[in-house]
C-alpha cells in the first residue's frame, strides 16, 4: 500500500519520473509483501535466532550442565522443565535453546567464510580468466570430486586439539565451491561491459575495479547466497554432530539432541528428548531456504512477483 | 567423439595424481600404519620396529608414496585392525550391499523424476506444477537425515511396518526368500534416498520442456501440423531429457557417497556404514582406502557424465 501512495504522490507532483526503476532494499519488501509465504518463513526465520540468541543468555548453564539423576528421562512438564530431561537429567529446553544458539553461530561463521572465500577466488577467477581462471577452476574441480563428510569426519577424528574454530573452517573448507563459481559466472557477464572497460582504460588499478567496481554490481547475490548457505552449513554441522564427530559430547547442540534417536527405546518412549530438535531444525532450514528464495527472486529482475 | 573421450581421460590423471597425494598426507597424519592390523598385545616392540622396518615405513616420503600407489593399484590397502582381513575383502562384502540399496534407489529416482518433470514442466504454473515445486523445495532444503530418522521412527518403531537394521533377516533361507528379506530391508531407506534425490532431475527435466516449447523446430512442426501428441513426445521430450541422460554418471556415484547417513541411520551394512563403523574403531587403513574408493568413484561418475553428454549431444565435442 505503501509503495502505491508514493508513486502517486510522485506523480501528483508533476515529477517528469513517469516510473522510478526500484532499488535495493525497496524490491526486496515488495516481493515479500507479494509472498506471503516468504513474510511468514522471513518471520519465522526471525523468530528462532532471535528466540535462540536472546533466549540463551537467560538460561542458567547449570540447567544443561548439570547431571541429576532425579530428572533422567523426566516426563515434559515435571519438575518445572518445560520440555523435560535427557538421559542424564539435563533440562531439554535449555539444551534446545541454547544449542540452537551454538548451530545458528557456526552456521553464520561458516556462510561469512564461504563468501569471503568465494569472491575472492570468484572474482579473481573471473577478472582475470586466462591462466589464472584456469588454475583456480582446476582447483575448485579437485575439491568439489573429494568426499566432503568424510574428510570432514577423518580431519576431525585426527586433529588432537578439537575445537569449534576447526570445526567451522573444515566446513568452510569443504563448502566454498559452488559460491565460488556462482560469483565467477556472476563477474563474467559483467566483466566486457563498459563501465569496466572504461575504468581499466582510465588506468584505474585492478584491485580497485574488482572489488570497488565489480563487486558493488554484483553485490545482490551477497545477500542471497549467504543466506542459502546458511541454512546448508547448519544441515551440514547438525549432521555431523548427530553422527558423533562435530560439536564435543558436552556441548549443548541440536545434533546432539537428535542423535538421542538412535535406539528404540528412547525412539518411543522419550519422544521429547530428540523429536523437537528434529522439528527444529527441519522449520529452520525450511524457512530460511525459503526466504533464500525469495531474496533471489528479488535479485533477479525476470522472476520478480512484485 | 574418441578423441573427445581420450581427451576426457587424460584430464583426469593429473586429478588422481592429487586426490592420491592428499588422501597418502592425510593417512600419514593419522596415528597407524596399515600392519596395526598384525600387531597384538603379544607383540614386542622392537618386533613393532622390525616390521615397520621390513615394511619401508622408516623410508623417505617420496618413496613410501611411490609404493603405497603400487599396492593400491594392486587393491593391497593393508588389514583391518577392527575385522583382522584384508581391507580389500572387507571393502567388496559390504560394496554389494550398498550397490543393491543404490540401484533400487537410482531405477526409483527416475521412476519418481521423470514423469513429475514432465508433468511440472508441461503444466507450468497449474496446481500439479506448484505442488511438484513444493516437493522440490522441501527435498533440497530439509538434510537428508532429518527425513530418514522420523521416517524410521515411525514405520520401524512405531508402527513395526519395516525393519530398523540390517540387510537380510536371519531367519530367510532359499534364494527367494533371501532375495524377498533383502528387498524388505532396502525398501525404507531405497524410497527415502530416492526421494531426496529427485530434484536435480526434475528440474532440468522442468525447465527443458519450458525453455524447448519456445524453440523456432517446434514451432515449425505445430504449424506444418503435426498433433500436439507427437510434438510433445517427440520434439519437445527428447530433446529435454538429453541433461537427464548426462546426469546419470553423477546421480550414481552422488548415491553411493551419500550413503553415510542413511545406512548409519538404517544400520544398513554397506560401504557408508563401514566408513562410520572405522571411524568409531580407528581404523585407519579401511578409512583411507574407503576415502580413495569415494574420490576415484566421484571422478568416473563425472566422467561417465560426460561421455554420455558427448554422445547424446554432437554439439560439445571437441574435434
Amino acid at each position: 500500500m505503501a509503495e502505491k501512495e508514493k508513486k502517486q504522490k510522485l506523480d501528483s507532483e508533476g515529477n517528469p519520473i513517469i516510473s522510478e526503476p526500484p532499488t535495493g532494499l525497496k524490491v526486496i519488501i515488495r516481493e515479500f509483501t507479494h509472498d506471503r509465504t516468504a513474510m511468514i518463513s522471513f518471520s519465522i526465520m526471525v523468530f528462532i535466532i532471535l528466540a535462540a540468541v536472546l533466549g540463551s543468555f537467560f538460561i542458567n548453564p547449570e540447567r544443561y550442565t548439570t547431571i541429576n539423576i532425579m530428572t533422567q528421562w523426566a516426563k515434559p512438564g515435571t519438575d518445572g522443565l518445560i520440555l523435560g530431561g535427557d538421559d542424564s537429567g539435563r533440562d531439554v529446553f535449555a539444551e534446545l535453546i541454547v544449542g540452537m544458539r551454538n548451530s545458528i553461530g557456526i552456521g553464520w561463521a561458516v556462510a561469512a567464510l564461504i563468501e569471503i572465500i568465494g569472491i575472492v577466488v570468484g572474482l579473481t577467477s573471473g577478472y582475470f580468466g586466462g591462466i589464472v581462471d584456469n588454475i583456480l577452476m582446476r582447483i575448485t574441480d579437485f575439491f568439489m570430486i573429494l568426499p566432503a563428510l568424510m574428510i570432514q569426519i577423518v580431519v576431525i577424528t585426527i586433529v588432537p586439539k578439537f575445537s569449534i574454530w576447526v570445526l567451522i573452517l573444515m566446513i568452510t573448507a569443504l563448502g566454498w565451491m559452488s559460491t565460488a563459481r556462482l560469483y565467477r559466472s556472476q563477474v563474467l557477464s559483467q566483466v566486457n561491459r563498459d563501465y569496466i572497460l572504461a575504468s581499466k582504460t582510465s588506468g584505474t588499478s585492478n584491485f580497485k575495479i574488482m572489488f570497488f567496481e565489480l563487486l558493488p554490481n554484483i553485490s545482490s547475490l551477497l545477500l542471497v547466497d549467504i543466506t542459502l548457505t546458511f541454512a546448508t552449513s547448519v544441515g551440514v554441522e547438525t549432521g555431523l554432530t548427530f553422527l558423533g564427530y562435530g560439536l564435543p559430547d558436552n556441548t549443548p547442540s541440536i545434533g546432539r539432541l537428535i542423535s538421542f534417536a538412535q535406539d528404540p527405546v528412547t525412539i518411543t518412549s522419550y519422544p521429547w528428548s530428540w523429536l523437537p530438535a528434529t522439528l527444529l531444525l527441519l522449520i529452520l532450514s525450511l524457512s530460511v531456504n525459503y526466504t533464500g528464495r525469495a531474496l533471489r527472486r528479488a535479485a533477479d529482475a525476470r522472476q520478480r512477483l512484485g | 567423439m574418441w578423441k573427445t573421450i581420450l581427451r576426457r581421460v587424460l584430464l583426469m590423471i593429473p586429478q588422481i595424481i592429487i586426490l592420491s597425494l592428499f588422501v597418502f598426507i592425510l593417512a600419514k597424519m593419522m596415528p597407524g600404519d596399515p600392519f596395526t592390523g598384525l600387531i597384538n598385545p603379544q607383540t614386542s616392540a622392537s618386533q613393532i620396529a622390525q616390521i615397520r622396518q621390513e615394511a619401508g615405513l622408516n623410508d623417505p616420503w617420496p618413496v613410501q608414496y611411490f609404493r603405497w600407489v603400487g599396492n593400491a593399484l594392486h587393491g593391497n590397502f593393508g588389514l583391518s585392525y577392527q575385522f583382522h582381513k584384508p581391507v580389500i575383502d572387507l571393502i567388496s562384502e559390504r560394496a554389494v550391499n550398498t550397490l543393491y540399496l543404490a540401484v533400487f534407489s537410482v531405477i526409483l529416482t527416475y521412476l519418481i523424476s521423470i514423469p513429475l518433470g514432465i508433468w511440472a514442466g508441461r503444466y507450468q504454473g497449474s496446481l500439479i506444477d506448484n505442488s511438484i515445486q513444493f516437493y522440490n523445495f522441501v527435498s533440497i532444503s530439509v538434510p537428508s537425515f532429518v527425513w530418514y530418522l522420523l521416517a524410521i521412527a515411525l514405520f520401524g518403531f512405531v508402527w513395526h511396518i519395516f525393519p530398523t537394521s540390517g540387510s537380510v533377516s536371519v531367519q530367510a533361507s532359499g534364494f527367494i526368500g533371501v532375495t524377498l528379506s533383502r528387498l524388505y530391508h532396502i525398501i525404507l531407506p531405497g524410497v527415502l534416498i530416492a526421494l531426496m534425490s529427485t530434484a536435480g532431475n526434475i528440474q532440468y527435466l522442468r525447465s527443458g520442456i519450458i525453455d524447448n516449447q519456445l524453440e523456432d523446430y517446434v514451432r515449425t512442426a505445430r504449424s506444418k501440423g503435426v498433433p500436439e501428441r507427437v510434438v510433445f513426445n517427440k520434439h519437445i521430450l527428447r530433446n529435454s531429457l538429453l541433461p537427464i541422460a548426462a546426469f546419470f554418471g553423477n546421480v550414481i556415484t552422488g548415491l553411493l557417497g551419500g550413503s553415510v547417513f542413511a545406512e548409519t541411520i538404517f544400520s544398513y551394512p554397506g560401504m557408508g556404514k563401514l566408513f562410520i563403523d572405522s571411524v568409531q574403531a580407528r581404523d585407519y587403513s579401511v578409512m583411507t582406502a574407503l576415502i580413495v574408493m569415494y574420490g576415484f568413484l566421484t571422478l568416473l561418475g563425472n566422467l561417465l557424465s560426460d561421455i554420455i553428454m558427448s554422445i547424446v549431444d554432437p554439439r560439445i565435442r571437441i574435434d
